[in-house]
């Protein structure tokens, strides 16, 4: 059994103190730490800022099916290297994760990685075709325990069987996320409609299309009184209908990508397939309404929607592209600029919008938890002082549209019950194993 | 003269750069109506025209100007563009890199094509577009001010802009390359443009644009008295994409009839850059009346292409020696 004392470490912005780490929990804090951690090994971190390891509700770790993009060994170092404990796998993969069979097969092969927890996703539907639910309950009692349902990628477009999945999820206390983009009007759609599509002339993607879907589905989760989320809102009008309806008391939560906080739809101009995401990147004014959301509670947390491609599936003209761009490794440091560097906010709120509230919609008692004596050891240490360039290096695709950029926040070590699964800036060589009592 | 390294946007031209085309393109005019209708400039050159989209008239005239001017022509027909759909648009490019293209004329069905194949580094010779989805044709705008010049100088053009002049672009606008194009080069060169279309045609946010947008065609006409109307393509799919309910309403409301032919002044230019849907957008009246530009447009076609061949291709040699 490993024991780490993390000397001089800053839990969540407060003063420094020390943390003594035994197996898999977190022994003692503060005084008691140093007096029974005498033969621990020492982890000076001084300048550091613990926060509970992260929680992504939002990846695409792409297997089963398309594992030229990612895996979930791929996807999940590259969690562990962006400060991350635990990952939500999209059902996108082929097979669709709409039966147990499939959500346990991630949630096996996360196990056998140790990089993080995979909490895998269900699909809503089957075949993710929008036409039948999909075997939720069967997904929900499986040893990968889904809570979160999602057609990601697609939208539970029909309002009935939206209705529908909505009112069952509530028999185990389950969440339908919604990818929220009204089908007709977006046929064809490649970026943003506003000013920039315009004069590119590229088929627009309007804001009222995911505005409308929000807009319908809060109004069923009041009328059902089941639990909503939100994904990858990107628009300053879905911002208004998410207050509306946390003040209406609909249990609603939202979800912001790193790329919505910080990217805008001038990028297209460079018909660069990299900035080629679904929902598109908006405008600036879409971005400072989401970094005030965020930081005012409508929005809950920052998810990553790591959306991993292979180089020709980006190497080429704008409308042949794929939708999507990679996140694990970035969010943290996004999150720290938006956050943090720009005096608009505070750790607290940060450990919160990427630890405690993922955890907490997800359902993942053993993620998110305080960083106090007696939780899982999960933690991410942070320096706060530190810029570095934005690159993404384990995951297996490098769609990164952040390449070029120079951001805070340093994710420095990452610990995963109690393994560091990122130690001094690089990744293990080997995950936790989970057969072994405990430690690295 | 200012050497381009592309043309992929009529924007790449300042006023200067696209004073200097026109007066080129006027010079290759000259050449067109000599006998002996060809200049040794491009000799040992070789142009790709690399369709990825069927354009019989735009590929012959890029083919008929690469080849006045001595330039050996190679028409590379390639249909269906994406990944899925065969050989992407880089293998492509990186086969006629290797084959030793100096320039390639692309016309492509997705917006941007052009732009990154320039920008790529998978091909080092010019790039012209002509014509990227619903982005840009800039040799089209080119001719068509070409057209305006002519109509309006004779054979005093050269030197001129189109300062003060007023275009009317009437159509689809929304999915239009044409208009794109227009826009930009009339502005750069100083013309009033007018946009008119159902509001369905026009971008949602038009709001960066340089242009007064009308939904009244006759209003139009009357209140503004344009110099010049240009009328788009209609395309039918569009009527089942629900932008208008038939191709009857689009004539009587949009469409350029005889009726509409009356409130042109007698000197206006009445242009479509082809091909044409008679009765739709435009009636036979109208196509074939003495305001209309048609055929000009595509005689001037092949003179401004030679002239942006000749600048893309022809290195520092001066127009004086043609």
């Amino acid at each position: 059994m490993s024991n780490y004392l993390l000397k001089n470490v800053s839990l969540v912005g407060q003063a420094p103190t020390d943390v003594l780490i035994s197996g898999e929990h977190i022994f003692a804090v503060g005084s008691d730490a140093a007096k029974q951690g005498a033969s621990a090994e020492v982890i000076d971190c001084t300048g550091l800022v613990a926060v509970p390891g992260l929680v992504d509700l939002h990846t695409h770790l792409r297997e089963p099916g398309f594992e030229a993009s990612e895996t979930v060994l791929t996807g999940t170092r590259s969690a562990a290297a962006g400060g991350f404990t635990a990952v939500h796998a999209m059902a996108n993969t082929s097979p669709v994760a709409d039966t147990a069979g499939v959500v346990e097969q991630v949630w096996s092969l996360g196990l056998a990685a140790g990089f993080a927890d995979v909490a895998p996703v269900g699909a809503v539907t089957v075949g993710l075709e929008g036409k039948q639910l999909a075997e939720l309950a069967a997904m929900a009692d499986s040893r990968a325990q889904v809570r979160v349902f999602s057609d990601d990628g697609k939208c539970v477009s029909d309002p009935l069987l939206m209705r529908r999945a909505l009112e069952y999820v509530k028999a185990f206390d389950g969440v339908v996320a919604q990818h929220a983009q009204e089908p007709r009007l977006t046929e064809g759609a490649q970026m943003n409609e506003g000013v920039v599509s315009a004069e590119l002339g590229l088929a627009g993607w309007p804001a009222v299309a995911e505005e409308s879907i929000i807009a319908r589905d809060v109004l069923l989760a009041g009328h059902v009184g089941s639990r909503l989320h939100v994904c990858h809102l990107s628009t300053a009008g879905s911002v208004e209908i998410v207050r509306w309806a946390k003040a209406r008391g609909i249990n609603v939560t939202a979800e912001v990508t790193p790329h919505h906080l910080l990217l805008t739809d001038e990028l297209a101009r460079s018909y660069d397939a990299v900035y080629k995401v679904n929902p598109p990147l908006r405008t600036q004014a879409d971005v400072f309404a989401l970094r005030e959301a965020l930081i005012d509670g409508t929005i809950d947390i920052i998810a990553t929607d790591h959306a991993p491609h292979p180089d020709e599936s980006k190497d080429c003209e704008w409308s042949a592209a794929a939708f999507g761009m990679l996140g694990l490794e970035i969010a943290a440091s996004v999150a720290f600029d938006v956050l943090i560097d720009s005096g608009a906010s505070h750790w607290q709120r940060y450990a919160e919008v990427l630890s405690h509230n993922p955890a907490q919609i997800g359902r993942l008692s053993q993620q998110g938890q305080p960083l106090v004596a007696g939780s899982i050891a999960n933690i991410a240490l942070i320096d706060p002082t530190k810029r570095r360039d934005a690159v993404s290096t384990e995951s297996k695709s490098s769609n990164n549209p952040y390449l070029g950029l120079t951001l805070g926040g340093e994710v420095v070590h990452t610990i995963y019950r109690g393994y560091f699964t990122k130690r001094d800036g690089s990744v293990a060589a080997v995950g936790r194993d989970h057969t072994a009592k405990a430690g690295n | 003269m200012s050497q381009l390294n592309h043309l992929l946007s009529a924007a790449d031209l300042s006023r200067d750069a696209a004073i200097n085309l026109l007066d080129i393109a006027e010079t290759m005019a000259s050449v067109n109506d000599r006998e002996i209708k060809k200049l040794p400039t491009l000799r040992g050159k070789t142009v790709v025209n690399l369709f990825f989209e069927d354009s019989t008239r735009t590929r012959i005239s890029f083919e008929l100007a690469a080849k006045r001017l001595s330039a050996d022509v190679i028409n590379f027909s390639a249909k269906g563009s994406s990944v899925s759909k065969g050989e992407s648009l880089k293998d492509t490019a990186q086969t006629l890199e290797a084959m030793g293209a100096d320039g390639v004329v692309i016309r492509h069905s997705a917006s941007g094509a052009a732009y990154t194949l320039a920008h790529s580094g998978w091909i080092n010779g010019s790039i012209v577009n002509a014509g990227d989805g619903t982005h840009e044709h800039p040799t089209q705008a080119l001719l068509d001010a070409f057209t305006i010049r002519r109509r309006l100088h004779g054979a005093a053009s050269t030197g001129k802009a189109l300062d003060g002049v007023k275009v009317a672009i009437v159509g689809d606008v929304l999915h239009s390359r044409v208009a794109r194009s227009n826009l930009l080069l009339l502005n750069t060169l100083g013309a009033e443009v007018h946009l008119v279309a159902p509001p369905t045609l026009l971008p949602a946010d038009a709001s960066g644009w340089n242009a007064q947008i009308h939904y009244d065609l006759d209003g139009m006409l009357h209140t503004v008295k344009p110099d010049a109307v240009m009328m788009l393509r209609v395309q039918l799919e569009r009527m089942n994409a629900a932008y208008f309910p038939s191709e009857r309403e689009y004539a009587r409301v949009w469409g350029f009839n005889a009726d509409r032919l009356a409130l042109l002044g007698e000197k206006a230019l009445l242009m479509h850059p082809g091909p044409m849907n008679r009765g739709l957008e435009i009636s036979a009246a109208a196509a074939d009346s003495p305001n209309s530009t048609v055929l000009e447009q595509v005689a001037n076609g092949v003179s401004v292409r030679m002239a942006v061949l000749f600048n893309l291709l022809s290195g520092e040699r001066s127009i004086d020696n043609v």
